[in-house]
């Protein structure tokens, strides 16, 4: 069997698993399509919590990307699972306890308002879908690089997938599809992770390995690395190039957001008491550090390898994966000086640089460069799809309960039955998967870009609100409302400022304070903080059963029933 | 909609002085809890892995090859991460059935 051929039976099993999986748990009431009857067992959700959280870019990009930026890397490393500390000391144990379905929810009840309410849906809709369809363009690209169809051949298909899982299913069907593809996503990381790591340092366990001795050059193999990354004039790997305190707000900015992001906190509304909720985050990162503490060392085994088998190569002696991979365009050579070798250089080397390297190869061509069968690249193109489907999947059911939930059934109409609010439900993930579809097919020019949207729109909205709404009895409508509004008004206008507006002055001359648009979401996060907290003092406190009801959270006996106090 | 699921037993009257004192000092641990593990969080994070890095650097990580604030924020930062954690849910677990706020079922 050629590899084709693997790939398309590996992704095929793996399609058919997943509504094998969606079909055995149909979602029968609203509260198995939002929050899975809150049945699903800590580490279960755990495991879909991984997988929702971590999407193609994770999977197919992030290790190329530390590869690329050394040090620099490590704002992700950090930002994408320091979150989740936030999340189970602050943030999951009191939302479980309230026992809402969605993130708005908390936030017009909380706050005893409806402009509230509407503010969350605009800003947890607007963040799922600049989200959602960075995931769908991922589904697409997999399919046209492993399995030759269009873009948008893949994307249909993805979608299909998707519509099929989450319409049934909703919650529950996404949360045990999930599990099922962390298991796929996991394994289709880790084995060629290990056989690289065995192939250049010698240990299995590519942690190990990371801080190990490279074996063709007998040294240390960071300091092999930054030995390399001297003599071809790149910054020293292990140092970085950003400013100290652009890496602080960067590392912040991704961090809050991550614990500010619905489609990761309402997962935590799916277990059975409080104490799973701690507990469940728990497993989350702990099945989310297994890549995440894999990834830096996947890239620099990567990057050495890169550079050892193809600095000063002469063109017709290149590793048999670069010629291969040459005709997707992910890697590119041109003889400047037409020595017939391979000049790999960066800015600090009077050498021009020959070679163009696309972040993605580090991932995706790894089977290939240590020379592991062909079914271990149809794994990894099993895996990519499992890693943007899972959390395609949990964005849409965001996008769908902030429609049928927050907005029909909390606000406009609050007498809908129980019957009439699922089958809406159903109808707006129907929806919400066509428009994501669509986004992918037809990608706005800023996909890219959006990341640092999501992340900033999320830290500088939900997370300062939420917080205060837990932690400060005396936060009041007026203040969570003016703090949201400020908080997002500005990063938004920041980030499309300098990504949009001006984009040739997106530099650290003209920067506040030398901070990016990737960082700004934490000083957006902070003016919430001080609105909120300010705008409280000189308002009206909040009515005696909004006060009862957050002492009511800060407790955890009684999880399920904490909603009876508004009737 | 949300009915008390089996094995959660009734809730005690929040006007009860008793039951609010107990409350009260149950919350207070619970934010010391929290502040020290978050000065945990932001030590080796933002303390180790950013602005430290550079002084850390000098040495490596003993037994290996890593420069140690690099180290610290590529990989011992998120291992902390993962055991605060459980460390939190462990003495909240403890602090829940000192403070009689627990709810109940299998520990």
């Amino acid at each position: 069997m050629n590899v084709q051929a693997w790939t398309f039976l590996l992704v095929a099993a793996s399609f058919a698993l997943y509504i094998g999986i969606a079909i055995w748990s149909r979602a029968r009431s609203t509260k198995d399509f939002y929050v899975a009857g809150t049945g699903v067992s800590p580490l279960a959700n755990g495991m879909a919590t991984a997988a929702d959280w971590m999407s193609a870019a994770s999977f197919i990009s992030m290790a190329g990307l530390i590869s690329f930026m050394g040090y620099d890397g490590s704002v992700y490393l950090m930002g994408w699972t320091g979150g989740y500390v936030l999340l189970a000391l602050l943030l999951a144990p009191y939302l479980r306890k309230f026992g809402a379905f969605t993130v708005p929810d908390f936030v017009g009840d909380r706050y005893y308002s409806q402009t509230a309410r509407i503010v969350a849906v605009v800003c947890a809709i607007f963040v799922s879908f600049t989200y959602v369809a960075g995931q769908m363009r991922g589904v697409g690209i997999v399919f046209s690089r492993f399995l030759e169809v269009e873009v948008t051949t893949g994307v249909l298909i993805g979608m299909t997938i998707v519509f099929f899982y989450a319409v049934l299913g909703g919650m529950k069907g996404i949360t045990y599809t999930q599990v099922a593809q962390y298991c796929v996503l996991i394994f289709a990381y880790m084995v060629p992770a290990i056989f690289l790591s065995l192939m250049i340092t010698g240990n299995p366990v590519p942690q190990l390995g990371f801080g190990g001795v490279d074996q063709a050059s007998g040294l240390p193999l960071l300091e092999r690395l930054n030995g390399l990354h001297q003599e071809l004039g790149f910054a020293p790997y292990t140092d970085g190039t950003k400013s100290t305190l652009d890496v602080f707000f960067i590392t912040v900015a991704l961090m809050v957001g991550t614990a500010g992001l619905p489609h990761v906190i309402i997962r935590f509304y799916t277990v059975p008491r409080v104490r799973d909720a701690r507990i469940s985050v728990g497993w989350a990162l702990v099945f989310i550090a297994l890549l995440y503490t894999t990834a830096p060392a996947v890239a620099v085994f990567a990057r050495a390898n890169l550079i050892q088998s193809v600095s000063e190569t002469p063109v017709d002696q290149v590793p048999e994966w670069f010629t291969n991979w040459e005709r997707t365009g992910l890697v590119s050579h041109q003889d400047l000086n037409g020595d017939g070798r391979i000049q790999f250089t960066g800015p600090a080397s009077p050498v021009p640089n020959e070679l163009n390297v696309d972040q993605d190869i580090m991932v995706l061509a790894n089977p290939e460069i240590a020379q592991l069968p062909d079914w271990v690249v149809g794994l990894v193109a099993a895996g990519g799809l499992a890693a943007a489907l899972s959390t395609a999947a949990g964005l849409l059911l965001v996008v769908s309960s902030a429609v049928s939930h927050d907005l029909l059934k909390r606000a406009i109409k609050p007498d809908i039955t129980e019957k009439g609010e699922l089958v809406a439900a159903r109808i707006a993930a129907g929806f919400a998967v066509v428009v994501a579809g669509y986004l992918g097919i037809n990608p706005p020019g800023f996909v890219a870009q959006v990341v640092a949207f999501a992340f900033g729109l999320a830290a500088s909205s939900f997370f300062p609100v939420i917080i205060l709404g837990i932690f400060s009895r005396r936060t009041t409508r007026e203040g969570a409302i003016l703090g949201m509004i400020s908080g997002i008004t500005f990063t938004a206008a920041y980030i499309v400022w300098f990504k949009f507006v001006h984009p040739e002055m997106n530099s650290a001359d003209y920067w506040w304070f030398g901070i990016s648009p990737e960082g700004i979401g934490t000083v957006g996060m902070l003016l919430n903080f001080a609105v909120t907290l300010t705008v409280s003092r000189f308002t009206p406190e909040p009515p005696i059963q909004v006060q009862v009801l957050v002492d009511l959270i800060r407790v955890p006996r009684g999880a399920g029933e904490a909603h009876e106090i508004e009737a | 909609m949300r009915r008390p699921e089996p094995g959660h037993r009734p809730r005690e009257s929040a006007a009860d002085p008793e039951v609010r004192a107990r409350h009260e000092a149950y919350w207070k641990r619970n934010v010391r809890y929290v502040g020290g593990l978050l000065v945990v969080w932001f030590t080796v994070s933002y303390g180790f892995g950013i602005v430290l890095a550079e002084p850390l650097n000098a040495v490596n990580l003993p037994g290996t090859g890593i420069p140690l604030g690099f180290w610290f924020a590529q990989q011992g930062s998120i291992y902390v991460f993962v055991v605060l954690i459980f460390v939190y849910v462990v003495l909240m677990n403890r602090l829940d059935r000192e403070f009689d706020v627990d709810e109940g079922g299998d520990a």
